[in-house]
């Protein structure tokens, strides 16, 4: 149990450290290294929250697939330099910090109002494994589950169209 | 039991991903923090699912599902902008603006 706290505390740390540097680098690339990094650690908080089957899609499908895609995209458009910065000037930097902390601060009070922290707890050994997940996926949730794949049938084809020189 | 912990991580990952699209130029870098905030959600679904049962999980699953669609589509708008005004700085690309 306690063990299980250290480890949060330090991969927490970890995510947030490595999306800062991901948000204030200037290159492109190491920004997406960076990110990179914080979706790893948020798959050891995921391990660590009893959600293992989402830890391993969060490995597979983001820092794999979609992570590669942005680094493709920032390949292809050779902006793997680190140009002039590309924050915005002092009046952009005020607002942006302050809207973003009035939303942090938003975000840390909403979560007083959470349920009871004393609620019963259903974590069990094998609540994130995936028979669990996949039972109600291929019975309570089958529409959504076939409408995900309508969803991403039409992001192939609109890529397919946009990124197309002439059809 | 790690929920509050949990839930503050996810609160400062989102602001953090706020922050950057706020304070970025870069399209790609923006597309980037609007894919940290997504996943700050996907923490807080997490979190809550240890707690309530494992349909927050499920959530996730979709989630996850409609990044991925939004990453191939969102990159191939800009790949068209790119391609017509040789640059992903959102500072030139203001043909809306009056």
């Amino acid at each position: 149990m306690d063990g299980t706290r250290i480890l949060f505390g330090g991969f927490a740390v970890l995510a947030i450290a490595s999306a800062g540097l991901c948000i204030t680098r200037r290159n492109p690339v190491a920004s997406a290294l960076w990110l990179v990094v914080t979706l790893f650690s948020l798959a050891a908080l995921f391990v660590l929250l009893d959600a293992q089957f989402i830890a391993v899609l969060q490995v597979l499908v983001y820092a794999g697939a979609i992570m590669v895609l942005f680094l493709f995209v920032i390949m292809l458009l050779n902006l793997g330099r680190a140009g002039p910065t590309d924050l915005k000037g002092p009046l952009g930097l005020g607002v942006g910090v302050l809207l973003a902390g009035l939303l942090l601060v938003q975000l840390l009070v909403l979560r007083q109002a959470g349920p009871a922290a004393g609620g019963p707890a259903r974590a069990t050994a094998e609540q994130g494994m995936i028979p669990t997940v996949a039972r109600p996926l291929f019975t309570a949730y089958l529409v959504p589950f076939e409408i995900t794949s309508l969803l991403l049938l039409a992001a192939i084809v609109g890529a397919v169209v946009l990124a197309k020189r002439k059809l | 039991m790690l929920l509050g912990p949990a839930l503050a991580v996810s609160a400062t990952l989102f602001a953090l991903g706020v922050l950057g699209v706020l304070l970025r130029r870069n399209a790609i870098v923006i597309f980037m923090c609007v894919e940290l905030m997504l996943n700050a959600a996907n923490l807080a679904f997490v979190a809550f699912a240890q707690q309530l049962g494992v349909a927050g999980q499920i959530f996730v699953f979709f989630v996850m599902a409609v990044a991925a669609a939004e990453a191939a589509v969102g990159l191939a708008i800009i790949l068209a902008v790119y391609r017509h005004r040789h640059t992903v700085d959102l500072q030139n690309i203001n043909l809306l603006k009056g």
